[in-house]
């Protein structure tokens, strides 16, 4: 029996077995951001320990930074008093830090690729569940909790037990107005939000293999909200070809070198997986959230579940779901109005995707009653979105253009849905109460689809406009 | 640095009900603008109880000396903040019991001391319907045996056996553990091509 890459990548990275039992993994590249990292280094300090390899982690900001006003001090004390904290930090520290000034400032999932920082090969961490969008390149990329950040900062090393692999082929050719986000929106849809417990997603097949990088992020990105922390595609030249000549790719030689590691690195094609799991890619159809977690999905033109037809165990979240979004069962997704259109967040704030939802947009006016944004994953994203003129695509429709950040993905900052509002969002969560209003309501779709939905006033199928 | 063992966990019980539960409801994220995890406690639940106006359990009398919360499928999915076990630390809760956890949740809750016990669909729901009908019966969960003991019903639980052993060994939180390995770690670190070949520029960047 073959490797998966999880297990090469693993054994490269195993220290030694613990008593316990579970296996202490050197994490070679780890990632801070500014609000589950304070605490780590508190408790440093508390303990009297050092920063072991301070090479190996990078921070920037991103949760709490403001998107409209980014002037020193902020407005808001809270976001500044964690701003000075992470500064206080990195300082101390020596580790490298992207700030606005840097001009490479932005989601920490987004700047990791962009930088190059996230190669094959490696094992990622990140005090986000969103790390594993870093396995897009062939990386087993962790979201971790506090403790652990401390962990890496004190040891670079997790203690971890070794997932199963489940295989997940998408095949085929995806029809016209169907992207990536469709793609882990049905996959989570039927594979369900726990699916993936406990298990780690390869996702591969044509659909992948045809995938740019950016596709490939988005997919793996939502891996935690199937319940599997860690997704991955196997590194190819699609892969290698994004990586060469960014910021931290080697270069010449080394290139050369690296590319040979990175092939070995994937998994082997008699590789041994829990399960395979495979989906036709031309069934897929643009996909619209009408709940309250991220697997309450169906195609645009389906219709909204009914608790009185459905599997005995999963009615009561039905009913949970209908109440709080104050939704009929049966009634069609499409034409539901919106209040709200969000574009951005690490799973579709990167130039690919503004470029998608600028053309939707072009020349056309936002719904009179829908306030619109667009929020660039990283200033490198922004800068590359006003040389191509997008900002003012978006602009001269009504979007507002907005400064890198997560802004309303979790609306740490001041960008919040405000009482019951409905947004419809490129984002990744639609928890109750995730985008600010503890009564707001998210519906999950691709950019073009919050494009479509922001002009429209409702949810509408993109083929159609 | 070893903590504490932890082989029983002994208490009355709070029920949360309902499946997929996660994180930004345990603990909404305007409560993570904080750089300490003090005073977290009181806002567990905070939008959930708010709606439910007084009905949440977190609010009601009969709960509030509870330290072991009964929840359902796949509870703290989501994200990774650690404030969600955290808060639900800092109320009051030593353990929780349920059909399932969202998997972040689980290993935050394990290295801050809290075990997260797995039982069949039905098993949660009776245990939570039982304290329901009397919250004042207190529930013993032992480690050792593998066993969650109310009144005269055993109920055997489910918890990966490395997790288990950390608790009945002290080792939970694995911090200590780690920091042991530290010339088997440099091995690795001079190991992996990417630190030790190819990626040069790593080094020149960290300090400019
Ligand atoms: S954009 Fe949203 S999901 Fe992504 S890191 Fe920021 S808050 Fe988390």
């Amino acid at each position: 029996m073959g490797k998966t890459l999880l297990d090469k990548v693993w054994d490269a990275h195993t220290v030694r077995r613990l008593p316990t039992g579970q296996d202490q993994l050197f994490i070679g590249l780890h990632l801070v951001h500014e609000v589950t990292s304070p605490q780590a280094f508190g408790m440093l300090r508390d303990e009297g320990l050092q920063i072991k390899y301070p090479d190996r982690t990078f921070a920037t900001v991103d949760h709490i930074i403001p998107t409209d006003n980014t002037k020193r001090p902020f407005s808001d004390q809270m976001a500044e008093a964690m701003f000075l904290e992470i500064e206080n930090n990195v300082q101390e520290s020596g580790i490298p830090f992207f700030n606005e000034e840097s001009g490479l400032q932005g989601i920490v999932h987004v700047i990791g690729p962009e930088l190059g920082l996230t190669q094959p090969g490696m094992t990622i961490a990140c005090g986000d569940s969103h790390t594993s969008t870093h396995g897009a390149f062939g990386a087993v990329a962790f979201g971790i909790g506090t403790s652990q950040v401390r962990d890496i900062l004190a040891t670079q090393c997790m203690a971890l037990s070794r997932p199963k692999v489940r295989r997940i082929e998408v095949n085929g050719r995806l029809g016209k107005g169907v992207f990536a986000k469709d793609v882990i929106l049905h996959i989570i849809g039927t594979l369900g939000v726990h699916g993936g417990v406990g298990l780690a997603y390869e996702y591969a097949g044509d659909i992948f293999d045809n995938f740019s990088m950016e596709e490939r992020m988005t997919v793996c990105n939502m891996s935690i909200e199937g319940g599997a922390r860690v997704g991955y595609v196997n590194p190819d030249k699609t892969a290698f070809d994004y990586l060469k000549d960014r910021r931290f790719c080697p270069t010449g030689s080394n290139y050369q070198e690296a590319v040979h590691w990175w092939k070995s690195m994937a998994s082997d094609s008699n590789a041994d997986y829990a399960d395979v799991v495979i989906i036709d890619g031309a069934s897929i159809e643009p996909m619209v959230t009408w709940g309250i977690n991220p697997g309450q999905v169906i195609g645009i033109n389906d219709t909204i579940p009914d608790p009185t037809q459905a599997h005995a165990g999963d009615r009561d979240s039905i009913t949970e779901a209908l109440e709080f979004m104050d939704f009929d069962a049966g009634a069609p997704i499409a034409g539901t109005p919106i209040d709200v259109a969000f574009i951005g967040s690490c799973t579709n704030s990167r130039i690919s995707d503004l470029r998608e939802a600028a053309d939707i947009v072009k020349g056309n006016r936002v719904a009179k009653n829908v306030s619109a944004i667009v929020v660039p994953g990283s200033q490198q994203v922004l800068n590359q979105a006003e040389t191509e003129g997008l900002h003012e695509i978006f602009q001269e429709s009504g979007f507002e253009w907005r400064r890198a950040g997560c802004s309303m993905c979790l609306a740490m900052n001041p960008d919040k849905l405000v009482g019951n509002q409905i947004c419809a969002s490129s984002s990744n969560r639609n928890f109750k109460g995730r985008q600010g209003s503890p009564t707001g309501r998210t519906l999950l779709m691709s950019p073009s689809m919050v494009a479509a939905a922001a002009l429209s006033g409702s949810v509408v199928d993109v083929r159609t406009v | 640095m070893k903590n504490k063992s932890i082989k029983q966990v002994t208490g009355t019980a709070v029920p949360v009900q309902g499946n997929d539960i996660d994180t930004d409801r345990i603990i909404p994220a305007r409560h993570l603008r904080s750089i300490t995890f003090e005073g977290l406690g009181q806002y567990a639940f905070e939008d959930d109880r708010k709606q439910a106006d007084g009905k949440h359990p977190f609010d009601e009398p009969q709960y509030s000396d509870a330290s072991i919360l009964l929840v359902n499928r796949n509870f703290g999915s989501g994200s990774s903040r650690e404030h969600a076990p955290q808060a639900l630390m800092r109320w009051g809760i030593n353990a929780i019991i349920g059909e399932s956890f969202g998997e972040i949740f689980f290993g935050n809750s394990t290295t801050i001391g809290i075990p997260c016990l797995t039982v069949k669909e039905q098993e949660a729901q009776f245990l939570q319907e039982s304290i329901r009908s009397d919250s004042s019966q207190s529930i013993n969960i032992d480690l050792d045996k593998q066993l969650i003991n109310l009144g005269l019903h055993t109920i055997e639980f489910q918890l990966i056996e490395s997790v288990r052993q950390s608790f009945l060994s002290g080792e939970w939180d694995s911090l200590g553990q780690l920091l042991e390995a530290s010339q088997d770690t440099q091995k690795v670190y001079e190991g992996l091509p990417y630190i030790a070949g190819f990626t040069h520029l790593f080094k020149e960047h960290s300090t400019d």
